[in-house]
């Protein structure tokens, strides 16, 4: 009987409950979720959940209107050029990124951050979709704080990688697209971990992710040494990240460098690109003098005819 | 992948007060991968009239050449310098010879055009402009043209920027900072510039310097 008032009365709490998850129409979220979750209110039992569109073949549906490849006009478009760039060396773990967002040959945005700052030991880098390194690289730093609660103890980099590429590899096939590097210090020292959403992950010394990675490895590859100096160091992640920026049409704009030590990370710097090709850094520790431009170097060549 | 956007690049022709201005980028690229930074599309045709060529690269020289042999043959055969107007119907006939199979690029006529007098020599001279598409078909602007790949950034930023009668000095202006800013949205285009000035009297070339990414 009591039910029964219940259902057909319009005061009492659960009835204003109620009549929210009507009109939010999320009927999907347990009654300890309610509240400010800062976006993450799908968190009901074990892990999020997602609507799906009502239709036979929800992964399909969602492949033909996202797959620019095959329909440069389709209405959801990935931000595909990037290079982003981490290596670790003795001094800890470099990380640099560059902050162009493209949409086809349209340069979207000349500032975006690259860099998730998933806690203070802990970094990952964005490529390929920006929303799903965004909202699953944060959703690794709740579940990388509820880890330090449960076992009084910080997360390993190892440990925090897998979690995320176990996740990603949960959901393949079904669109995501990432490649990440997650970056941190711990237990054992500095650690650089590779994971995308083909479900790879891999341990490194160094590592770049990108359509302009080719030209990133090029400089990388040539100035790595285990015992860099952390000057030396933050100077080659700076030169390569322009690399990159000079030659691929995808990449540019601004570098974001990071520097990962014992005590967590530190933000080092924003330099934009063409800055650097005429400048160079100016006076910080490491830079080398003048500009990064192969002509600022070497005086104008002779024009193609 | 357009035709269009394997190289890259882009061009604009603006018109001021007795004089116009033609500009282009120059980047030459292999899809995302920029392999020179000094690739020039804008060719002298006359003393006062310059052709600029944004398209595919192997196109862009093969024009250049084919342009340069036709109008040596009218200045040869007609005993006089070709104008704006009679160039621009041979660069449209010209393409529109391959109709059915083109040569990828998006032409931008700029130049001076003699205003007959009584004198016979031109005192007066008129700013021409025009563009047209792959196969031919012109388009005789009164403001500016443009063309390439960052042609809609160029039509957004120079139809906020352009206005009548400007000296060359401010059209120097106008079409430099129009030309950086559009290109500076547009991935296949930038990595320097270059702004060709027709005045009566004389043409004045300066390059750009312009982001390198």
């Amino acid at each position: 009987m009591n039910s029964l008032v219940n259902r057909f009365s319009t005061t009492g709490a659960q009835n204003e409950l109620r009549r929210a998850r009507e009109e939010t129409e999320e009927d999907d979220i347990g009654d300890s979720m309610w509240g400010s979750v800062a976006g993450f209110g799908n968190l009901t039992k074990s892990g999020p959940t997602f609507n799906l569109p009502s239709v036979a073949d929800p992964t399909a549906f969602l492949r033909l209107h996202t797959d620019d490849h095959a329909d440069p006009s389709c209405r959801i478009k990935i931000q595909h050029g990037t290079t982003t760039l981490a290596f670790r060396f003795k001094g800890g773990v470099i990380v640099a990124v560059d902050s162009r967002a493209t949409a086809g040959s349209y340069i979207a945005s000349g500032t975006v951050k690259k860099v998730i700052e998933i806690n203070k030991f802990l970094l990952g880098t964005m490529a390929g979709g920006a929303a799903d390194c965004q909202y699953w690289e944060t959703y690794l730093g709740i579940q990388c704080r509820l880890h330090e609660l449960r076992n009084r103890e910080r997360i390993s980099v190892a440990a925090a990688s897998k979690y995320l590429s176990n996740l990603v590899y949960s959901y393949k096939g079904m669109g995501l697209s990432m490649g990440t590097m997650i970056c941190g210090w711990d237990k054992t020292g500095p650690a650089v971990f590779y994971v995308d959403s083909d479900g790879t992950r891999l341990k490194g010394d160094l590592f770049s992710v990108g359509s302009g990675s080719t030209f990133a490895y090029g400089v990388l590859d040539q100035g790595y040494r285990w015992d860099l100096t952390d000057e030396e160091a933050q100077e080659l992640g700076r030169r390569s990240i322009y690399a990159a920026g000079h030659r691929d049409a995808f990449s540019g704009n601004t570098i974001n460098l990071y520097h990962v030590k014992e005590n967590g990370w530190t933000f080092i710097g924003n330099y934009d690109v063409s800055e650097m090709h005429y400048d160079g850094p100016g006076n910080v520790p490491g830079g080398a003098p003048g500009g990064y431009g192969y002509e600022v170097r070497t005086g104008p060549s002779t024009v193609a005819v | 992948m357009s035709i269009m956007e394997i190289n890259g690049g882009s061009v604009i022709a603006m018109v001021g007060k007795e004089c116009v201005a033609i500009a282009c980028d120059l980047r030459l690229g292999n899809q995302a991968l920029t392999i020179a930074t000094n690739f020039e599309k804008i060719f002298p045709v006359t003393d006062r009239l310059y052709l600029g060529l944004p398209g595919l690269a192997t196109d862009v020289a093969t024009l250049r050449e084919r342009f340069r042999f036709r109008v040596n043959m009218y200045t040869i055969k007609e005993e006089r310098e070709i104008t704006p107007e009679t160039f621009a119907r041979l660069v449209s006939s010209t393409l529109y010879e391959k109709r059915f199979g083109p040569y990828f690029v998006e032409p931008v006529i700029a130049g001076l055009s003699p205003v007959p007098s009584a004198s016979g020599k031109p005192e007066k001279w008129e700013p021409f402009i025009a563009a047209t598409d792959l196969i031919g078909c012109l388009n005789f602007a009164k403001d500016f043209v443009v063309a390439g790949t960052s042609s809609d950034k160029l039509f957004g930023v120079a139809e906020g920027l352009w206005e009548p009668d400007l000296e060359w000095e401010d059209l120097f202006e106008t079409i430099s900072q129009t030309l950086m800013n559009a290109v500076d949205r547009d991935a296949f285009s930038g990595w320097g510039g270059i702004v060709h000035i027709i005045t009566p009297d004389k043409v004045i070339t300066r390059t750009l310097k312009a982001r390198m990414d």
